[in-house]
């Protein structure tokens, strides 16, 4: 009993070291996301039956699961600490998530839980939000044109695909993450993680449906590490 | 003499080792008056429930490859039929209307056979197969006020959200489950799914009375396309899609059909989706 309350008391105390060590640090993580192999080919979107957004698309838009750059660079890719940073408390601003041309912006939506997430219709059509949550509870609203958003939260960490029934090119995921130490590749695969306080991490990488990569890093003061990720992508 | 006691022995210590069993660690249901036991509901569910819903209760069992709308995963604990807004957990209730009911169109039978008990015993066992009963309450039930009345006005309304609402990219301008987006669909585990055809009969997935369809399209089919309108309908002008909807069930006589039947343009509508000759098409009426 009271090697168990000593093991406790060190386990606070380790706690509250950690807590007040986890302030906003000075270290900085960041990289370049790119592939290896093919990448599926884009299929165009027919939006014919939907004359009110097909008409909004001048250039025929295509498919977005793969989306790369010049120099074999990878967008949409989800980069966030997964071992070695605390927990956080949502912040108080939403995030958004727009329906657009009956496409969502962004495709690739990265979040913390409990945050809320406002999710607005800006076409002239209905559309249902349908986020295949496996961990969370599964929802599915009817959005039609110029109703409010609709305020959601997830309180578990997870990658939730989103689709629209109603039109059914409509893909999007919703990336539920425990803190806030996470990035989104831009247009040129670039990624940044600031604010890290000194420390062991793991950095996670995650490609949509379901391909991930991770790496260990040690940040020690206000240094600024670079890592880079190349997946591995088949046509199939 | 020996025999009786060695038989009252048995009897005492088969009580003695199920009293245990019976305590605390066994799941409960709620219906009305009736309580359900997990115990006695694995007894069932493993002599008339696994042959298609599985061992697990995944939804995998023996019968499941040749089941063309797949048995429901208690794992996944998402419920189509519920009186609870879409992503809560249904009742106890709602699960044992769904037993009793049976599923239209799906090979789930209606389970009449059963006793009420029999039924509330088999819900204590079907939610011991996810955890999610044990970290998440049922949802409250939706509030359904009471009907308003019908009229041709209601059903015109009804007949106006049903436009708005785009009902029928999917449900077909008929309710024939045929609309633009109808093939495309499919439900959570990537299944094809059909949409609801109004036409083909009077039995809805969930019942059969209006106040039925109101929680249908209030409370969503989770796990299926179909969403929740709740946030988008008001409570009176729900009454009036359901109004509306009736009227597309041109085999079913209900109150809504005959009125507006009654209508120049409803009896128009009407007589134009009824088919009239034989399906070869030789011009003998119907």
């Amino acid at each position: 009993m009271t090697l168990k309350h000593v093991f406790l008391a060190a386990l606070a105390t380790l706690a509250a070291v950690t807590l007040t060590a986890a302030g906003p640090g000075s270290g900085t993580i960041t990289g370049k996301i790119t592939y290896d192999g093919t990448p599926a080919k884009q299929k165009p979107i027919d939006m014919s039956k939907e004359p009110s957004c097909a008409s909004q698309h001048p250039t025929p838009i295509t498919t977005e699961t793969v989306v790369t750059g010049p120099g074999n660079t990878l967008e949409n890719v989800v980069v966030y600490i997964s071992a070695g940073a605390p927990d956080e408390a949502a912040p108080s601003a939403p995030v958004n998530f727009d329906q657009k041309g009956c496409q969502y912006v962004p495709h690739m939506l990265a979040f913390q839980t409990n945050q809320e997430l406002k999710i607005s219709n800006d076409d002239q059509t209905s559309h249902n939000i349908h986020p295949l949550a496996k961990i969370n509870q599964e929802w599915n609203k009817s959005q039609p044109p110029g109703t409010p958003p609709i305020i959601a939260k997830y309180d578990k960490a997870e990658m939730i695909h989103v689709k629209c029934n109603i039109h059914p090119w409509m893909s999007g995921t919703f990336a539920v993450l425990k803190n806030s130490h996470y990035s989104v590749s831009d247009k040129d695969g670039n990624f940044k993680l600031p604010n890290l306080p000194p420390g062991k991490y793991t950095i996670t990488a995650w490609h949509e449906p379901d391909q991930e990569m991770t790496q260990d890093v040690e940040i020690s003061g206000s240094e600024t590490k670079t890592v880079s990720f190349v997946f591995k992508l088949k046509p199939y | 003499m020996r025999k009786i006691n060695i038989s009252k022995l048995f009897v005492v210590i088969a009580i003695l080792l199920a009293t245990p069993l019976l305590g605390s660690a066994q799941d409960e249901s709620h219906i009305g008056k009736v309580t359900g036991n997990e115990g006695r509901g694995r007894q069932f569910y493993f002599r008339y429930c696994w042959g298609c819903h599985g061992f697990r209760g995944n939804g995998d069992g023996e019968n499941a490859p040749y089941l063309n709308i797949l048995p429901r995963n208690f794992v996944a604990a998402s419920f189509k039929c519920r009186s609870t807004p879409t992503g809560t957990l249904p009742t106890d209730e709602d699960l044992f209307n769904s037993i009793r009911r049976g599923f239209v169109n799906t090979n789930m039978p209606s389970w009449i056979t059963l006793t009420d008990q029999n039924r509330a015993d088999l819900i204590a066992f079907i939610k011991s197969f996810s955890p999610r009963w044990k970290t998440e309450k049922a949802g409250t039930p939706i509030n359904v006020p009471a009907e308003t009345p019908l009229t041709v006005q209601s059903i015109q309304h009804g007949q106006q959200l049903f436009q708005k609402l785009e009902c029928w990219k999917c449900h077909g301008q008929e309710g024939r489950g045929d609309g633009p987006s109808a093939s495309t669909l499919t439900d959570s585990n990537d299944q094809p799914i059909r949409p609801y055809n109004f036409a083909a009969g009077s039995r809805f997935k969930c019942g059969t009375t209006n106040h039925d369809l109101y929680k249908i399209f209030m409370t969503g089919l989770d796990g299926t396309p179909m969403p929740s309108f709740a946030d988008v309908i008001k409570p009176e002008e729900a009454w009036d899609l359901v109004h509306y909807l009736r009227t597309l069930q041109i085999r079913h006589n209900s109150p809504e059909l005959a009125l507006w039947l009654t209508t120049k343009e409803g009896a128009a509508i009407v007589s134009a989706q009824r088919v009239s000759g034989t399906p070869t098409g030789s011009g003998v009426n119907q």
